[in-house]
């Protein structure tokens, strides 16, 4: 899966705060998500399909909430690559079909940047370097591929879980 | 039960795991586990009833094992938010949902506690971050999300990574008008908001066995504030009577590490001469000492939520607010309507309504800015929750995260007061 567009960037500890403010919860329309994404730190964000944001560690820190990948996801995210992840926000973007990628790419991009990610593979390929990210295990790349774990659910029905060989390789 | 042999030399975290997915399971392995309990709130079960339905699941595995809370906006500030209530209600009747706690319940997280769905040993999951508060009782329970929890409903399982785990011990006794929550906050403040990420906390130590349990759970609670996946305390005599005082005759294995267990790394604190503390704007690791800021104008102090919105925490505000009038305006609310209820019949909520508070009903209240107490433009809050991101509690506004004696004690002076001083 191959991801191209321009670069958003951040810092470390972005929340889910940021992300998704709390206020914007009261309702299942992922357009208002979308429309208020990031709205807590950029004031301007407004990706074009494809678009990825690079930045610090612990993104997605915070709330357990779901909505916040769904807002970068609906707002035409392509990909998020960051140092590390809040374990909730990687579940669950894996889970909305989100694509992300943990990778130090953060000194290698200015914001509008060109940038382009080899999901599978990991890569991160900014203006100036290729940057190894880590690769996702295989049954959460299958998931990102069927657009989240609900359509995956859908093609897959009688699997429980991930395969035990399938762990292993991880 | 896995093999007393293979549990050789393992966390509480592996053990639980390897209980639950009946394979011997070491730190960094994949396992699909079978989980004991399993919560929502009305936050997001809406989205994770939703995937459920999506999904094509039908009916859940088991509705004795679900437990559904309405507590983050509740009772509904919004027709929009009574609507998506309304769904959830009756899917939680088609569904035969046993454990359903409407509007005025309290927080999921007091709530499953206090209906005894987290027990010492067990895998709990819940769609809400601060999930891992059960830890306190020895549980492994973690947060997920909406995608995740319908998962779980469709199949009692989920698949887990089993996290290392970051043993903390904390040793000395804690000064008068210093809690948990000062604990907690040093802690953060020390290792920062992602200097347990993906690890499982095992919290050791005098202090903690000292604790109360409320005192625990406030502790555990915060777990997710350095990014940790469980904040286990190992259960103990008084884990045990809580449980029999709230819910008798519960039948439960509790869980322990093993001796030589391997950790991540070991942290050790020294609290006995701990002063307390305080999150500033915008990050929960900005932690300083309540003396160091001082005087900082507070336009809202806010005692509540599932960090400290127990019956103690509301006895040390009572204490010191008694036969004063708080300078700003002070919202309290109980984390469930058992805490509400003990606070009437001790004479607590009298105390503090004579005193100038307001009580709003048991839930979330402001914590999350949804609601009973969202910040003016450029306001700052006294707060005894658990986040102050920017952002949180309203647009513009600055939160500061501390104890409930640093609460009652800053309401009073309409200023950050160190609660020694009064």
């Amino acid at each position: 899966m191959l991801i191209r567009g321009n670069v958003w960037k951040y810092g470390d500890n972005i929340n889910t705060d940021l992300i998704i403010p709390g206020k914007y919860l009261r309702t299942t329309d992922v357009s208002v998500f979308a429309e208020h994404a990031m709205e807590g730190i950029d004031k301007d964000f407004s990706p074009l399909t494809g678009d990825v944001i690079v930045a610090g560690k612990n993104f997605g820190c915070g709330s357990s909430r779901e909505q916040a990948a769904l807002a970068l996801k609906h707002a035409k995210i392509g990909c998020v690559v960051a140092r590390s992840f809040a374990r909730i926000f990687f579940r669950n973007a894996i889970n909305v079909g989100l694509p992300i990628v943990e990778a130090d790419a953060l000194d290698f991009v200015d914001k509008g940047d060109e940038i382009e990610v080899d999901l599978s593979a990991g890569l991160v390929i900014t203006r100036t370097r290729v940057v190894q990210g880590s690769k996702l295990p295989k049954f959460l790349l299958e998931i990102l591929a069927d657009g989240g774990l609900v359509e995956y659910r859908k093609r897959h029905p009688r699997s429980a879980g991930p395969e035990t060989a399938d762990l292993q390789r991880v | 039960m896995v093999s007393s042999a293979l549990d050789a030399q393992r966390t509480i975290s592996e053990k639980i795991l390897s209980n639950a997915s009946g394979k011997p399971a070491r730190a960094n392995d994949f396992v699909l586990a079978r989980v004991h309990a399993a919560m929502a709130h009305d936050g997001t079960s809406v989205l994770g009833v939703r995937a459920f339905e999506a999904m094509g699941a039908s009916s859940v595995w088991d509705p004795d094992r679900i437990a559904i809370v309405f507590d983050h906006i509740a009772p509904a500030s919004t027709e929009m938010a009574a609507t998506l209530q309304k769904s959830i209600r009756s899917w939680t009747k088609r569904q035969g949902i046993a454990n359903f706690f409407d509007v005025g319940e309290g927080i999921c997280h007091q709530v499953v506690v206090e209906h005894g769905l987290a027990l010492p040993g067990t895998l709990v999951v819940g769609a809400d971050s601060h999930s891992c508060t059960y830890g306190a009782l020895g549980a492994f329970a973690t947060g997920v999300g909406a995608t995740d929890i319908a998962e779980v409903f469709a199949t009692g399982t989920l698949w887990f990574k089993v996290p290392e785990t970051l043993k903390i011990v904390l040793s000395g006794k804690l000064r008068a008008h210093v809690s948990a929550k000062d604990v907690i906050l040093k802690i953060v403040g020390t290792i920062g908001a992602d200097g347990a990420s993906y690890k499982a906390l095992e919290v050791y130590g005098t202090t903690t066995a000292d604790l109360s349990m409320e005192g625990r759970l406030t502790v555990s609670n915060m777990a997710i504030e350095v990014g940790a996946k469980a904040g286990i305390i190992p259960p103990d005599r008084k884990t045990f009577e809580y449980i029999e005082r709230i819910q008798p005759q519960l039948s439960y294995t509790p869980c322990y590490a093993d001796e030589d267990a391997s950790y991540a790394d070991e942290l050790h604190v020294a609290v006995g001469e701990l002063g307390p503390q305080i999150a500033c704007p915008h990050e929960v690791d900005n932690v300083k000492a309540v003396e160091d800021v001082a005087g900082t104008p507070i336009d809202q102090v806010f005692v509540g939520s599932c960090t400290n919105g127990r019956l103690e925490d509301f006895k040390e505000v009572a204490a010191i607010v008694r036969g004063e009038t708080v300078a700003v305006r002070t919202i309290v609310v109980p984390a469930s309507k058992h805490v509400l209820l003990t606070c009437m019949r001790t004479g607590i909520l009298e105390t503090l309504i004579e005193a100038g508070a307001t009580v709003c009903s048991p839930g979330c209240g402001p914590c999350l800015g949804a609601h009973n107490g969202v910040l003016g433009r450029g306001e700052a809050c006294l707060s005894t929750s658990n986040r102050n991101f920017k952002g949180r509690m309203g647009a513009d506004g600055l939160v500061y995260l501390a104890s409930p004696a640093t609460a009652a004690a800053t309401a009073l002076q309409g200023e950050i007061v160190d609660p020694r001083r009064i």
